[in-house]
């Protein structure tokens, strides 16, 4: 996006989150290596459950990981964290799918904003209102919503206002879970919008959990292809889709219709039978084994490791490039 | 396309007016607006969440909000009979046997007491008049025919037991039980994944092709209205801005809400893709609404008469499937023939 990175905004290496529940083990997040660079527009993809969530958490210290460890913007997440919460806490914001989770029922838009201000002991009142009128601004909500309660807004509006509280701080790095997920179409494309211009404006370094493909071709510069806990692909968003690797990242794209119905009546289609197997009990050798349509008998045996495939990026699959299209 | 021609309508809506009061506001959630379905076809209906799409395909059919008062005006019809003025018992009847309905939360229409086999049985045996065991062998059959595995398995399960896609085919299932002629989708797959999603779209319109019966599609996903719909109504604000065959709207939109919407929406296989281009502004407040058309604050082409006076939907093109528009400065604008 911008130019060549200095240094990695996020490293995970051997990241793993387990849980332990009544019925077994749940291998949430089962050993990923991700990198973000700085400046990036980062999105991460796959199938409900397959650890998005987990991951984005894990990342940031909301959920405590298994195994493995975190650098963000070269330092380690953990010693960060517990020598400096505050400053850590400036640096990297999260935000939630759903931005009333997030908020106080009771408290005005205006108090919402303010808070992580006061919180921080920054600057004194008129300059907490200035900083707060400057937020609007950023997020283009008009100064009206700030006597207005959270709950009276409607969906995007409120995912503004929930943007705006998370770069109150001026962090350097934003990790969204799902931010769009719960607005219409239209709204969608303006919030998108709204972290693009956010990310060039300010140089952010952004990490967005999505479930729209479509949007995330468009606007993010890398992506991550998760499936049950591991990482199936990654690379740079518009050459994965354009070439995917992985039988999985093939299916997953397949499987998005396009909104002009003369390519969706005569496009090939790969349809996946079943759904994702639980992260209770992976299968065996590679976990995609149990739907992939061009499944050997040593996928069963010997679990891919991620290796360079065309598109320039890594994909983790005995068979990475081979086209399933034409395998089926 | 030309089924339309051959076959009357089965469901069709005119001039409906819902208006909702809850004890703090009074919503006009559909204004003056109305479709119609043939056998054999699927409807798309499409519009952000809280257009009215849902209130205005299902409240004719008395399936409204709770604990919210109604007033319902207009006309609605269902196989040439007029269903507002229908007894509750007879219209109980249409709706359990005549359509069958597939909502978003699989849970809303499964009873989580029980399982999920003698759910569908039941639903057989009151609506499609079947005996007791062949009504098991129906469920038996309806569940395999949604493409569950293990369906003899599957019929002793409670819904719990399920995965999300496969509480999804349980519904479709349980709406095909009994055998209805319209079949209304509303949001089928909004909270399903990519994946299954496509193996959900696939089902209906499997499902639709082999019974020839009446699709409604309710969404806000336009991929969806792409794989699926014959016909498409765009809804905005509880008023039809636009409606037409699938091609003609999503091809060729004329309403200058239409063309936002389809602009919003990216496409990763198309040379033309638009991006993310981005509608401003929100839709109006239903509570407090302006005469004029609904959509004149958000429209970069809006004229002074948008404002006072509504725009009238005006057959355009010439095409077999009528093409309709509600925005006479665009149809003033380029020059767009008018068939009225
Ligand atoms: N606290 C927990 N205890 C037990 N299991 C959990 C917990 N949190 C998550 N899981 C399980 O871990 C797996 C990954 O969950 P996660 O929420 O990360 O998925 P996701 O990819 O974000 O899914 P979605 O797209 O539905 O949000 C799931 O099987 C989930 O049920
Ligand atoms: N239970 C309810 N109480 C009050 N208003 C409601 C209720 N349900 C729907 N409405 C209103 O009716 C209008 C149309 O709603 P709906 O048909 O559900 O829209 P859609 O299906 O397009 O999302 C909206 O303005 C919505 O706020
Ligand atoms: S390793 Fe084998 S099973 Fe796994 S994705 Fe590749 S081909 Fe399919
Ligand atoms: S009638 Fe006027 S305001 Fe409405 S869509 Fe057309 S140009 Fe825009
Ligand atoms: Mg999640
Ligand atoms: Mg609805």
């Amino acid at each position: 996006m911008t130019d060549a990175p200095m240094t990695d905004a996020i490293v995970a290496k051997g990241l793993k989150v387990h849980f332990q529940t009544a019925a077994g083990l749940v291998r949430a997040v089962d050993g990923v290596d991700l990198t973000v660079a700085q400046g990036a527009f980062h999105g991460i993809v796959g199938e409900s459950g397959c650890g998005k969530t987990t991951l984005a958490r894990a990342l940031i210290g909301l959920q405590s990981a298994t195994e493995g460890q975190v650098q963000i913007l070269g330092r380690d997440r953990s010693d960060w964290a517990r020598s400096d919460r505050k400053g850590f806490a400036r640096a990297v914001q999260f935000i939630f799918q759903d931005p009333l989770g997030s908020m106080s029922r009771r408290q005005t838009v205006g108090q919402t904003l303010e808070e992580p201000l006061q919180i921080h002991g920054v600057g004194d009142a008129k300059a907490r209102r200035a900083r707060v009128a400057e937020l609007l601004d950023l997020v283009a909500l008009p100064a009206t919503v700030l006597d207005r309660l959270p709950r009276s807004l409607s969906g995007g509006q409120r995912q503004r206002v929930s943007i705006a509280r998370a770069l109150a701080l001026s962090p350097q790095v934003l990790i969204c879970d799902e931010p769009l997920s719960a607005l219409d179409v239209s709204v969608r494309a303006q919030i998108v919008n709204l972290f693009a211009r956010l990310q060039a404006q300010l140089g952010l370094t952004i990490v967005i959990v999505a479930h729209d493909l479509a949007i995330v071709r468009e606007v993010c510069s890398a992506v991550t292809v998760m499936y049950l806990g591991r990482v199936a692909e990654e690379g740079v968003a518009k050459s994965l889709f354009a070439d995917p690797a992985h039988p999985y990242s093939q299916a997953l794209l397949s499987a998005v219709p396009s909104p002009d119905p003369r390519i969706e009546a005569t496009r090939p289609r790969i349809l996946l039978a079943g759904d994702p197997p639980s992260p209770r009990n992976p299968p065996p050798g590679c976990r995609f084994s149990t739907r992939c349509p061009v499944v050997e008998p040593r996928c069963r045996e010997t679990e891919p490791a991620l290796r360079a495939v065309q598109h320039g990026g890594a994909a983790a699959c005995h068979l990475a490039d081979a086209n399933i299209h034409a395998m089926i | 396309m030309s089924r339309h021609s051959q076959n009357g309508p089965i469901y069709e809506v005119e001039g409906l007016v819902i208006d909702l009061y809850t004890p703090t506001v009074s919503v006009r959630a559909v204004d003056g607006a109305g479709f119609y379905v043939a056998p054999g076809e699927t409807l798309a209906i499409v519009g952000e969440s809280g257009s009215g799409k849902t209130v205005m395909t299902l409240g004719p059919l008395g399936l409204l909000p709770e604990g919210v008062a109604v007033d319902l005006r207009g006309t609605a019809r269902a196989d040439g009979k007029d269903i507002l003025s229908m007894s509750p018992t007879d219209l109980s009847r249409l709706r359990g046997g005549f359509f069958g309905v597939i909502f978003q939360d699989p849970m809303s229409a499964l009873n989580p007491m029980l399982k999920i086999g003698p759910q569908l049985a039941e639903q057989a045996r009151r609506f499609a008049g079947l005996s007791a065991t062949e009504a098991r062998k129906e469920a038996v059959s309806l569940l395999a025919r949604s493409g569950i595995p293990d369906p003899e398995d599957r019929y002793d399960r409670y819904p719990h037991e399920l995965s999300g896609g496969m509480l999804q085919r349980a519904m479709i299932a349980l709406a095909l039980a009994a055998r209805p002629r319209v079949l209304i989708a509303d949001e089928p797959t909004t909270a399903l994944d990519a994946t299954v999603q496509a193996q959900i779209l696939a089902l209906i319109r499997q499902i639709q092709k082999e019974d020839g019966i009446a699709v409604i599609l309710i969404t806000h996903d336009i991929g969806a209205v792409s794989v699926l719909a014959d016909r498409v109504a765009v809804l905005y604000a509880g008023q039809v801005a636009e409606e037409g065959s699938a091609i003609d709207v999503l091809t060729a939109p004329v309403h200058p809400y239409t063309r936002g919407l389809l602009a919003s929406v990216p496409d990763f296989r198309s040379d033309n893709a638009t991006g993310t281009k981005e509608i401003p502004g929100i839709p109006p407040n239903q509570a407090q609404l302006e005469p004029g058309c609904r959509f004149a604050d958000r429209c970069e082409l809006v004229q002074p008469q948008c404002r006072t006076h509504r725009p009238p939907l005006v057959k355009v093109g010439a095409g077999s499937v009528p093409h309709r528009v509600a925005c006479p400065v665009v149809i003033a604008a380029e020059g767009i023939v008018t068939h009225d």
